[in-house]
């Protein structure tokens, strides 16, 4: 903005921005104007569709009602410890691959430009496939159930957490770790006694942020067939029992809601 | 000279049974620059504040030109705050809008939320705030965002944005506690001539006595939530000041 | 929180914890996470036979996958554009209902009765994963695009909501409180107040939330719901790995390009 003050001699009329600025802003708007105005003429929708949603909507809810909580003791429940295992699993396994990733990503700890970029590399590309998708790829090598589904729940996580770990390494004070070295510690034992107590209460509680999401995330695996709760839902919508899939459901919100509460209750005692 | 703001039977308590204020009468008169002194926690930016109800009043009535304001609300509220100038200790600017955008602020009461929106002000507000810019000695700062300045810059481009609204009274509370001397004695002599020039009645919180007493047409003494002096500067005595603010060793 | 320089001292007090040394509760957590992980590999089915026999599979899995196949390109394009298309939809649709959403929720702005029911259906939006709001919505408007915009503009509404509407709430009343002291009608506070200190934040949830939804509307097209997730599936199960890479490579390249583009319009709006 302070170059606009150069650019711009006072005169009598005002300007908010200088010519340059207005024409970025005018293109940017244009460009997202076009965007929204191509993607609703060519997208493949049916309006009417649209439209009668409301009322597909209320059908679908009067047909969920009154749940089948019968089902619950039956089936559901042991779908849900299995969710349960597989997002808890899913996050320790994606620790021990983040972990070294994160220090090879943090240029302040490896001064190397090509393992920093292969370690980056490796991060964006576990996280730009989603995790359904990493979950479609390991039932296709483990086949079908939850080991599938935990294998791909760590794929996913480790870009997360080891992008997240990697950025609070590289903000760790130098200070403390030039300290270090003018003692004579080791590389490891500046990890160890430097970066780490550094950054335990960021890897705790980004580990914590990821397990609640993988709860989330492991109760659709089951869709494409990676188990746990999407499983029975996938089963319970094909054969239109719909009271059936309200109470899976009901489930699912009750154990976010709980979840949310757990991560507070330890992001207090943790941090 | 007539009355333009009549406070009669002031009170307000924020917990019930705590007055912070407990039964002001003040006129102000529709020239000259009233200062109001007295320590902090006795209640003047609370008075000050409840001219233009940014705090509501437990008790008692403001009239302020015939208007009653204690007790309007919406669209009459907001006009009347239009008709008031406000300064406030630490600026208050928007601090990502230009300077130029703050001025405008002062004619948000006046353009529909569109044309703000839009920064669609009319010719002559624009030219209102060049010209206020000149008064304020910003004209070359129209374009720099208000963060980018320093505490007196931002007191002048926040009294200016009061002068924007072109007001009947203006109010400022304690608009030089965060600036140094020097400084302050600027902003209280531009409060002063733009008082005097505008023909407005100015009132200032401010817990410096040199200053109030070198600005002042009249100060108001205030202790304990109530006023316990209110006359001419040069009546000021150290017995006053000694009522107002307690004890005397930092007189000497 | 005891301080390093009070531990620095030779003789260590008696109770006094060892320096660098974890106590035995850290030690028992370690334990019973570990206990845990053992058990729950046992409940998953998971055994050294099977993981060896599913790295025989992968190994054979990724020889089929190399080279990447992009003789269906034209099927990858047109996937990939619906999946934009789906992208940019829903992110508009998403943050045009999340900015009143916000405003409504934020505490410091508006009473009780307009902040709960706006932060009840920010945490609805929330609650589930896109693939299930996705299948809700195939239900009620039928299989393609349409149920993926919609699903996404749930999960846009749920995210940029909640985060808009706290750092509406984090914002400096002063200015505000300076803006409605000129007699301001309260879209103009909005305009002039609130929106100045928060747009910055906002253009970076904006650009989120579109790669965001870009990497989502790739896997709601897994269950019915449009864009290049069906071609994926479709791939998966005719066993055509060669064109699950291809899409892979593609959708990882997007996502970076994406990146780059947000970054971009970060800068236009001086965040």
């Amino acid at each position: 903005m302070s170059e606009s003050v150069a650019l711009a001699p006072m005169s009598k009329v005002w300007q908010r921005h200088t010519l340059r600025q207005k024409m970025a802003r005018t293109a940017l708007w244009l460009v997202i104007a076009i965007a929204v105005m191509l993607s609703l003429r060519s997208i493949n929708v049916i309006w009417e569709f649209l439209w009668d949603a409301p009322e597909q909507m209320m059908d679908m809810g009067r047909r969920m009602w009154p749940p089948d909580m019968a089902y619950y003791p039956k089936t559901v429940h042991a779908a849900l410890m299995e969710t349960f295992h597989i997002a808890t699993l899913g996050t320790l396994f994606s620790m021990v691959f983040a972990l070294p990733l994160s220090i090879l990503a943090a240029h302040n700890i490896t001064p190397h430009k090509g393992l920093n970029l292969f370690a980056k590399t490796m991060l964006v590309s576990s996280r730009s496939v989603n995790s359904l998708v990493w979950a479609l790829l390991f039932v296709a090598v483990f086949g079908p159930g939850p080991l599938a589904g935990a294998v791909a729940i760590a794929f996913r996580s480790i870009g997360f957490v080891g992008k997240l770990l990697g950025e609070a390494l590289e903000e760790v004070h130098f200070g403390a770790i030039e300290a270090l070295k003018a003692a004579g510690a080791t590389q490891t034992s500046q990890i160890l006694y430097g970066y780490w107590p550094a950054v335990k209460p960021a890897f705790w509680s980004i580990m914590l942020l990821r397990w609640d999401i993988n709860i989330r995330e492991s109760s659709v695996l089951g869709l494409v067939g990676a188990g746990g709760l999407g499983m029975v839902m996938n089963a319970a919508i094909d054969t239109f029992q719909w009271n059936r899939v309200a109470v899976i459901l009901l489930t699912i919100f009750a154990v976010v809601v709980i979840g949310e509460v757990v991560v507070t209750f330890f992001r207090r005692r943790l941090i | 000279m007539a009355v333009v703001l009549s406070i009669k039977g002031l009170t307000k308590s924020y917990k019930p049974g705590v007055p912070v204020l407990k039964g002001i009468d003040l006129d102000f008169e529709e020239r000259g620059l009233t200062a109001i002194i007295g320590s902090s926690g006795t209640g003047k930016s609370t008075l000050i504040r409840i001219i233009n109800r940014l705090i509501d009043p437990s008790d008692g009535s403001i009239l302020f030109k015939g208007l009653e304001l204690s007790s309007i609300e919406g669209r009459h509220l907001r006009e009347a705050r239009r008709r008031i100038g406000m300064v406030f200790q630490e600026y208050n600017l928007v601090e990502r809008l230009s300077v130029m955008e703050n001025l405008l602020t002062g004619r948000l009461g006046y353009v529909s939320p569109m044309n703000a929106w839009r920064r669609k002000f009319p010719p002559e507000d624009v030219a209102h705030a060049l010209e206020l810019l000149d008064v304020i000695g910003l004209a070359d700062f129209a374009h720099q965002r208000a963060d980018s300045l320093s505490g007196g810059q931002r007191q002048r481009v926040g009294i200016a944005r009061a002068l924007m609204q072109r007001p009947e009274i203006l109010l400022a509370d304690e608009p030089t506690s965060s600036l140094d001397p020097k400084t302050s004695v600027e902003i209280m002599e531009l409060l002063k001539s733009q008082g005097v020039n505008n023909g407005i009645p100015v009132v200032v919180n401010i817990h410096d006595v040199e200053l109030a007493r070198r600005f002042a047409d009249r100060i108001v003494g205030m202790t304990g939530g109530r006023v316990v002096f209110d006359g001419p500067p040069d009546q000021l005595s150290d017995d006053h000041l000694k009522l107002i603010y307690g004890g005397e060793g930092w007189l000497q | 929180m005891t301080q390093p320089g009070a531990q620095a001292f030779p003789r260590i007090p008696a109770g006094r914890r060892q320096p660098f040394h974890s106590s035995w509760q850290v030690k028992l957590l370690a334990l019973l996470v570990a206990a845990y992980a053992v058990y729950a590999l046992g409940q998953l089915d998971f055994s050294y036979d099977r993981f060896i026999r599913g790295l025989d599979n992968g190994a054979r899995f990724l020889s089929r996958m190399f080279p990447p196949s992009y003789k269906n390109w034209d099927q990858l394009l047109t996937g990939f554009i619906e999946s934009m298309e789906i992208a940019v939809l829903a992110t508009f649709f998403g943050v045009l209902l999340s900015l009143p959403i916000a405003i409504l929720g934020a505490r410091n702005l508006m009473p009780a009765w307009a902040t709960w029911p706006a932060r009840l259906i920010v945490t609805l939006c929330r609650a589930f994963n896109p693939v299930i709001v996705a299948i809700v919505f195939i239900k009620a408007v039928g299989f393609g695009a349409l149920a993926g915009v919609l699903a996404l503009v749930v999960a846009s509404i749920g995210f940029v909501g909640k985060l808009f509407m706290e750092a509406i709430e984090e914002i400096s009343m002063k200015q505000i409180e300076a803006v409605r002291a000129t007699g301001a009608p309260f879209l103009s506070v909005v305009t002039y107040g609130v929106l100045p200190q928060v747009i910055g934040r906002l253009v970076g949830f904006c650009t989120y939330q579109l790669d965001a939804n870009l990497r989502n509307s790739t896997m709601v097209g897994i269950v019915g719901a449009g864009g290049i997730g069906g071609a994926l599936f479709a791939a998966f199960q005719r066993f055509e790995y060669d064109f699950v890479l291809a899409i892979l490579i593609t959708i990882i390249a997007v996502v970076l390009l994406g990146e780059f583009a947000s970054n971009y319009v970060k800068r236009i709006f001086h965040v």
